[in-house]
């Protein structure tokens, strides 16, 4: 052992009196809240190498995390985004179905506090290019007829044009060559609905003495013998003086621009006073005419 | 006496020698004067009896081993009859120190004259003092002024009270 230089020796001495002596201190001094000053030293002269070491296995964990673990990561993470994906196609297909159904129901009631008019619900498949018509996916096997009404819980939507035997061609209302038998609700005064060729509609023949307020409903008079009497057609929305009729239009009560559903109304009562004379004749030839049958109703 | 003045040759320095028992009845009466004697008088409190003593036998054995035993010796005994409120270390380490400078300096240069012990105690009570205030602020965290004028005053005193009372002790040496 290499021997301490004689000079040095009370260095050493002082040194080792030193650190009994502090220690004996810090062993003594009892601080109130922290407890004996030895254990508030020994543990400030550890926690430095405890922090340290702490964040040194922090950083390598962290490190392993972040970047050696991140072939899982990636793998969870489109594992995860596809998930999310399924998800989201999911609840947006619910979503759907939530709202088809809240269509649905409003049929069912329609159809239910109507009992009296035969009817028959049918899904919208298809929309005209060339003018104002929507294709329905029933059609004469169903029972639909040629110029029967076609309506939503909302309001008139048209009426049939063209009858295949699983399919049905509507002309919406706001067709030009499209009409309906209409009357003012408040006022009773009746008169033609037709089509422009425009989201409105126009009101035709209504006198300028007679006095009709925007906003005022508009309903089927019945007179078309299509539809029946107070279905909603839509409502007043402009007037203006006219020679020799005022110039009234309507704004659908029906959404036409965004048809999924429809009621398409099982009678020609059209052909009533014919039918009278020849009541086979008038009859529609399927069963489902007046009275649908169970699978051709929704 | 036989004592060499050469400030430059520590080799020409004596060591000198005490009779027995002197360092031990010496600290002793220190540490009970220092007890005793502030109690009728309350300016005595302004002495440190064991300090001077530390002083003396640091100066006078030059060795610093010796002299720090010595230190942390009257230190420790100086806080144990201090009260609870001076913890065991207090003194020692202040005295520790002073025991290991004293007998340093004293190695290396003349401390018979007067006016060398006066300002060597002078110097050393301050730095006594100095070392008390940095342990109790550093290590136990009690608030304590650096420096006012008492501190002076006192380090005047007891300078003062060093030169006779080292008179005394040059007494106790062997011839």
């Amino acid at each position: 052992m290499v021997g301490i230089p004689s000079r040095h020796k009370s260095l050493v001495l002082l040194a080792g009196v030193m650190v009994l002596q502090v220690l004996m201190l810090a062993v003594q001094i009892k601080r109130d809240s922290e407890g004996r000053l030895i254990r508030v030293w020994t543990v400030g002269a550890v926690s430095p190498f405890e922090r340290a070491g702490s964040n040194g296995f922090g950083w390598i964990r962290d490190t392993w995390r972040h970047y050696f673990a991140l072939q899982n990561t990636t793998r969870e993470n489109e594992q995860i985004r596809r998930e999310n994906d399924a998800l989201k196609l999911q609840i947006s297909q619910l979503q759907g179905k939530a709202a088809e159904a809240d269509r649905l129901a409003a049929l069912l009631n329609f159809r239910q506090s109507h009992a009296e008019v035969p009817m028959i619900a049918a899904r919208v498949i298809g929309v005209g290019t060339a003018s104002l018509t929507i294709q329905l996916d029933r059609g004469e096997h169903e029972g639909i007829r040629k110029d029967m009404g076609v309506i939503t819980p909302d309001g008139v939507v048209g009426k049939v044009v063209e009858v295949y035997p699983n399919a049905a061609q509507v002309l919406l209302l706001t067709d030009k060559e499209s009409g309906v038998g209409a009357m003012l609700a408040d006022s009773r005064i009746q008169s033609p609905v037709g089509g422009q060729g425009e989201p409105l509609l126009v009101m035709k023949y209504v006198p300028n003495d007679d006095e009709v307020n925007l906003g005022e409903r508009v309903i089927t008079s019945g007179m078309d013998r299509i539809f029946p009497r107070d279905l909603p057609v839509g409502t007043v929305a402009e007037i203006k003086p006219g020679n020799p009729f005022k110039q009234i239009r309507i704004k659908p009560a029906a959404n036409l621009e965004r048809l999924e559903e429809v009621l398409v109304l099982l009678s020609l009562r059209s052909l009533e006073p014919k039918n009278e004379e020849n009541p086979a004749a008038a009859k529609p030839s399927a069963p489902g005419a007046t009275t649908p049958p169970p699978a051709a109703r929704r | 006496m036989n004592e060499a003045f050469d400030i430059h040759s520590e080799s020409h320095i004596e060591v000198h020698k005490f009779r027995t028992g002197a360092i031990i009845i010496s600290t002793l009466l220190a540490l009970v004067i220092q007890a005793s004697f502030p109690i009728h008088f309350a300016k005595a409190a302004l002495l440190d009896l064991p300090l001077l003593v530390t002083i003396y036998f640091g100066l006078s054995r030059r060795n610093p081993s010796t002299g720090l035993l010595l230190g942390m010796l009257i230190g420790l005994l100086q806080d144990s009859l201090s009260g609870p409120t001076v913890p065991l270390g207090l003194y020692g380490i202040a005295k520790t120190i002073i025991g290991y400078l004293a007998s340093s300096i004293g190695a290396r240069l003349d401390t018979e004259h007067p006016a060398a012990r006066f300002a060597l105690t002078f110097a050393f009570f301050i730095t006594h003092q100095g070392l008390i205030v940095i342990t109790r602020r550093i290590l136990l965290a009690q608030p304590e002024p650096w420096f006012n004028m008492h501190l002076i005053v006192a380090a005047l005193v007891n300078a003062l009270v060093a030169v006779f009372a080292f008179l005394l002790l040059d007494r106790l040496r062997k011839r």
